[in-house]
């Protein structure tokens, strides 16, 4: 079932919920998931030197707030065989905030010097 | 800053030598039980179960990163007794859900993913005990976060209670490290 679009999110609210993604994302490195800086318009599967799974390589979802929405939602269901074993942020006001927070930081001087790593897009 | 002071703390040798790392530890008594007749956890439909080896494979990955992040915090020198001893332990807690991990995966027919050769953690904003026990305290709190995602989600309920006991221990974690830090230990009703 397709996630409703949500309102504009908060990105100070969104930072919160972030913390329940730091168990295995940070901003500007790759950890047990792919970094977060750079993640608007790029394939998934694209940081350059990640281990992906071949479910998220073959996913074809170029990364936007709307293809996020709908992949928070529900990880497993959106992207059979994703390495990402997570129930998903089912809250859509709660995954409006942290993509809102996830576009701030994109824009901010810690992604803009973290972006100079090779990625893939398109 | 208050924190519980830990009875028979190991004393720095045997401390270090703990950080030095032990691999292939034995499962503790209650890891046994929570694999205990599990046979039928290979027994699940193929797909349901390579699902769960997944997502356990995700949680494997980052237990080892945070086996791999307490080393770091330990080797900093920025560490002092009893803080040290605090760290040691947590480690070896994270030591063993690796191996109860590595070893249902095994059970599921999977491959447990191994550590990484190299990690990024950012070092270069460690520069005082608090910074590293408050990087070690957001790693636990994510860590709680990710195995309530995962609880929900596994195939085989049986998985769900060994999960379960995990993430209650890295609650304890997180409550303690907010209380080294003189924060609030245990600031909701509620985590999610």
């Amino acid at each position: 079932m397709a996630a409703a679009p949500a309102a504009a999110g908060d990105p100070k609210a969104g930072e919160l919920i972030y913390s329940r993604c730091l168990a295995c994302h940070a901003l500007a490195y790759d950890r047990t998931g792919p970094r977060h800086c750079g993640l608007f318009g790029r394939r998934a599967g694209g940081v350059e030197g990640f281990e992906y799974s071949q479910a998220m390589q073959g996913s074809k979802i170029v990364w936007s707030g709307k293809t996020l929405d709908r992949f928070l939602a529900n990880p497993l269901q959106s992207v059979p065989g994703t390495a990402m074993g997570y129930a998903g942020v089912t809250d859509p006001k709660e995954r409006a905030d942290l993509i809102a927070y996830l576009k701030q930081a994109n824009a901010s001087p810690q992604c803009e010097q973290s972006t100079g790593h090779s990625c893939r897009t398109r | 800053m208050s924190f519980l002071i830990l009875g028979n703390a190991p004393n720095m040798p045997e401390a270090r030598r703990a950080f030095l790392g032990k691999s292939g530890l034995l499962l503790s008594g209650a890891a046994v039980a929570l694999l205990a007749g599990r046979e039928a956890l290979a027994a699940k439909g193929s797909q349901s179960t390579a699902a769960d080896a997944r997502i356990l494979n995700t949680a494997l990955g980052a237990e080892l990163e945070a086996i791999a992040a307490y080393q770091v915090g330990a080797e900093s020198g920025l560490l002092q007794k009893p803080v040290l001893d605090l760290a040691v332990t947590f480690q070896g807690h994270h030591k063993e859900h690796a191996e109860l991990l590595a070893k249902t995966i095994a059970k599921l027919g999977g491959k447990p993913v191994s550590a990484k050769a190299r990690y990024s953690f950012p070092t270069e904003t460690l520069k005082t005990q608090a910074d590293v026990l408050r990087f070690a305290a957001t790693l636990e709190k994510g860590a709680v976060s990710a195995y309530l995602g995962a609880v929900p989600v596994f195939g085989n309920r049986d998985l769900v209670k060994a999960a379960a006991s995990i993430l209650g221990d890295e609650a304890m974690h997180w409550a303690i490290l907010r209380n080294a830090l003189g924060e609030v230990p245990v600031p909701s009703a509620f985590v999610s």
